[in-house]
């Protein structure tokens, strides 16, 4: 019996893992053959964007604040006080803006994308799409996965600079130390390839939340339960895969530009 | 085994609109639809009937290929659809309306965004869709929706509401599925009303799936008075020819033909239907 359930679920785990690898790939094509639905990229980017904006600032000001509290801790027991910048502005571009602003924004986004796509299914309103003759892969899922990639990588920046600015915060008003010395720090630590690496990986993380939100939103079934149900997997799978992926290319980024 | 009366067959010049040979599909499970086969002619009103669950929303998506078949195959405007990727199901599938139970109306759009929904995808000049719009509201009587959104209207309006984004673009075929399906009888008759009109006005084929035999029968026995703008009934013992029935029982097609054979059918399945 036990081996029974293990082989469905096996079974079950393979065919998802087929389904959005052609889900996935369709979309993908999606973005660079014509028709482009643009007003609906317009109208998914100030969701996701604008929307997203004030979640981005205050996590980002909090994780920034808190990196500097803890570093600064550990590191004036080494009498290093004075590279606390340098520790938060590399380890909010290279790690934790991206995933972090890859994870508030899968939160909020991938759950929205699965329960407005998850009820337009069990509404039939997709059905009804399509029997208009619109494709709904173009007109829902591209534009979302499109606008995602181009909005994340803007709300990282944006992550960035407030982490920064919270370490500096707290640095100069809790911690008491220089602010000129800790902004001056935060710049001269930062290289090009550090950049390119905080910069590269929200493109990935953007591709995977909106992929997943509306690979789940689209197969939903079982009614208003069924669109739960896909919310949820929608956001626990973003999170998961947002961090494993962080940690492949992490990999393969330090493989190209390799610590100095 | 179908009773077929020989009325279905599809014009010999034109062939038939839409056409389903040996058709079969399952989920899961049994099958839910059994080696169908009827067709569609020009001009022609087909009502399925069928008590709830027996596959005819199924094969209305069959139809235009919003469903795939496991066996057989569906012929629609002459082309066979079951095999056709969907990149090419989508230009077959705007010369058909489809209205579906619930109406399925987008709830983000307003009326006209709704009924204009291809119009607008065609890039047509936003005058024009305004125009097309109100007429095609007007048919449906609700032009005073124009501005709403789907959330502030009744059951029925919606079902209206569908019905003018079906036919808005004037479709080579009308699929409805169960437009009465959960309206009282007086919004029923009124959907009824409005099918009658479009197949008398405007003389779409269409296939019409429905549980509700007093439906089926007034579709049947009634015409579109467009002296008075509204349905009277035909002179006793007459029925529209060009309306015919199909009926399903457990996936499988059992009945096929007129409105006078499905009330003298032996078959005991359709006598406990008519009951």
């Amino acid at each position: 019996m036990a081996i029974i359930m293990i082989e469905k679920h096996a079974k079950n785990l393979i065919l998802t893992v087929q389904d959005y690898s052609i889900f996935s790939w369709r979309a993908f094509m999606n973005l660079f053959r014509p028709p482009i639905y643009w007003p609906e990229f317009l109208v998914q980017a100030d969701i996701i964007g604008v929307g997203s904006l004030s979640i981005v600032v205050l996590s980002g000001l909090s994780t920034g604040g808190v990196l500097a509290l803890q570093s600064a801790a550990t590191l004036s027991a080494f009498g290093a006080t004075a590279i606390t910048g340098q520790f938060v502005s590399l380890t909010m571009i290279r790690e934790l803006g991206p995933v972090l602003t890859g994870v508030m924004v899968s939160g909020r986004n991938a759950s929205s994308m699965a329960s407005e796509l998850g009820s337009m299914v069990v509404t039939e309103q997709i059905d009804a799409m399509r029997a208009l003759g619109v494709d709904p892969m173009r007109k829902l899922v591209t534009p979302r996965i499109f606008a995602t990639i181009a909005m994340l990588f803007f709300l990282t920046i944006v992550a960035n600079a407030c982490g920064i600015a919270g370490g500096g915060l707290v640095t100069v008003f809790m911690n008491h130390q220089d602010g000129v010395q800790y902004f001056s720090k935060a710049w001269e630590a930062l290289r090009y390839p550090d950049i390119i690496q905080g910069l590269v990986k929200p493109l990935f993380f953007g591709y995977i939340l909106s992929s997943i939100g509306c690979f789940y939103g689209m197969r939903t079934t079982g009614g208003t339960e069924g669109v739960g149900r896909s919310t949820i997997q929608a956001v626990v799978w973003a999170s998961v895969l947002i961090i494993f992926v962080d940690f492949l290319l992490t990999q393969v980024l330090l493989t190209f530009f390799p610590p100095l | 085994m179908i009773e077929n009366s020989g009325q279905s067959e599809p014009d010999a010049t034109t062939g038939p609109v839409l056409a389903f040979h040996n058709v079969s599909i399952a989920f899961d499970g049994p099958p839910v639809l059994e080696d169908v086969t009827f067709s569609v002619a020009p001009g022609e009103t087909r009502i399925l009937l069928g008590p709830a669950g027996v596959g005819k929303s199924v094969l209305l998506k069959l139809a235009n290929g919003l469903l795939r078949p496991d066996q057989g195959s569906v012929e629609l405007f002459g082309e066979e659809i079951a095999s056709l990727p969907e990149e090419q199901l989508f230009p077959l599938r705007t010369r058909t309306g489809m209205v579906f139970q619930e109406g399925a109306l987008f709830d983000s759009l307003t009326v006209r965004d709704n009924v204009a929904f291809q119009l607008i995808q065609e890039r047509v000049p936003d005058e024009e869709i305004d125009r097309r719009v109100r007429d095609a509201l007007s048919f449906v009587e609700l032009e005073e929706t124009f501005d709403l959104y789907p959330a502030s209207l009744s059951g029925g309006m919606r079902r209206r509401v569908a019905i003018a984004r079906a036919f808005i673009r004037q479709p080579e075929l009308l699929l409805y599925d169960s437009p009465t399906g959960g309206l009282d009888p007086l919004t029923s008759t009124t959907i009824i009303e409005l099918i009658v009109k479009e197949r008398d006005v405007y003389h779409t084929p269409s296939l019409l799936v429905t549980h509700r035999i007093q439906d089926a029968i007034l579709l049947c026995t009634h015409r579109f008075d467009p002296a008075h703008g509204h349905m009277i009934p035909l002179p006793q013992g007459e029925t529209d020819a060009g309306t015919t029935f199909l009926m399903l029982e457990e996936g499988r097609l059992i009945f096929d033909g007129s409105l006078h054979e499905l009330v003298k059918s032996t078959n005991p399945f359709v006598r406990e239907f008519l009951l």
